[in-house]
């Protein structure tokens, strides 16, 4: 009796496999539920590292402005923050759009899919586009840490005007540097993520107007996705700890 | 069984909030509120990065080895930060407080 239901069992096991077999299925997963659970696994420990790694640049942000307030401060008032604000806005739209993008991958939607997907190709160069011109007026007032670092004078002013020279007073150039090697240093690898981002995208555009994905079958998608939303997690924390800390 | 398809409606809700917040947490900064300050940003943070986690990556609708991994991976960034700040507040070399 126990044999005839085992046999029963494993005769129904493999109808039921031969019926579901996807070609993206790799043999060593039993369905593509497991497959795409097991993806979804995988991308969060590699997510997991990505936290502790910039998770450590934000200990050293920490501890460097709890030992020089008035210099952090001073250090965020020369960045610009309607720039800052409008690079948030875009990287959360970028974020829809490749929300909308993993959407029309699981309804199967072709064409919308790659259209959002460019969409937030494009978003992420509106970013790094923003980015670039705000580093490039750092460039050009010298505000770069290292022998020749020089303070917009234009902007030291203005904000010692602003705190009526009492918390201005007892900002020390030397300590201001440090602010901006952890300003360049955390959004330089920011940065960096959003353009291996844009590339792995990229991917995925090419990937998809050859019909590979499927509502059975868009883990790429999916996965790319969390990524893109990782990076957006980032400058959610990094804009108000980097632009907002020494405007009131 | 399939997974879980969030509808477009609820990612534009989430998206509206997260602009709404933005708007709150830059507003919040142009007012003078002492360490209050940080405090409310960093609240706003952590509410924006909670509403992407969980809805825009999936993760209300992810298995519960999923949120395992997640829960273990912030509890060692908590561990980092508290066993660093514990030394350095200790040794009297920072002051959160000022």
């Amino acid at each position: 009796m126990a044999t005839q239901t085992l046999n029963h069992a494993d005769a129904h096991h493999d109808a039921a496999h031969d019926e579901e077999h996807h070609p993206g299925l790799a043999h060593h997963f039993d369905n593509m539920e497991q497959q795409r659970d097991s993806g979804t696994l995988g991308m969060w420990v590699f997510l997991v590292t990505e936290i502790m790694f910039f998770g450590g640049m934000f200990l050293a942000y920490m501890l460097f402005r709890a030992s020089n307030p008035n210099e952090f401060a001073a250090g965020s008032y020369q960045l610009d923050v309607l720039l800052g604000g409008i690079n948030t806005a875009v990287l959360i739209g970028s974020s829809l759009t490749m929300a909308l993008a993993v959407f029309f991958a699981q309804t199967g939607n072709k064409s919308l899919l790659v259209l959002f997907l460019l969409a937030t190709i494009l978003l992420g160069f509106v970013f790094l586009g923003i980015k670039a011109v705000e580093y490039g007026t750092k460039f050009s007032h010298g505000t770069i840490p290292g022998r020749n670092f020089k303070v917009e004078h234009k902007k030291m002013e203005e904000y010692e005007e602003h705190h009526h020279g009492d918390a201005a007073a007892n900002v020390d150039p030397a300590r201001l540097q440090m602010f901006f090697v952890i300003y360049f240093m955390l959004t330089g690898v920011h940065a960096l993520h959003m353009i291996i981002g844009i590339g792995v995208m990229s991917v995925l555009v090419f990937f998809a107007l050859r019909n590979r994905y499927s509502p059975e079958y868009h883990s790429h998608i999916e996965l790319a996705g969390l990524y893109w939303h990782f990076v957006d997690i980032v400058w959610i924390f990094l804009f108000p700890l980097l632009y907002l800390i020494g405007r009131h | 069984m399939s997974e879980h398809i969030v509808s477009k409606n609820l990612y534009f809700l989430i998206f509206g909030a997260l602009m709404v917040l933005t708007a709150i947490t830059v507003g919040v900064a142009f007012v003078n509120l002492g360490p209050l300050n940080n405090v409310v940003a960093l609240t706003i943070a952590v509410i924006k990065a909670l509403l992407v986690i969980l809805y825009f990556m999936h993760v209300r609708y992810s298995s519960r080895l999923t949120w395992l991994v997640i829960v273990g991976g912030f509890f060692w960034l908590a561990i980092m930060f508290v066993l660093t700040s514990s030394d350095y507040l200790t040794r009297g070399w920072v002051s959160f407080t000022r």
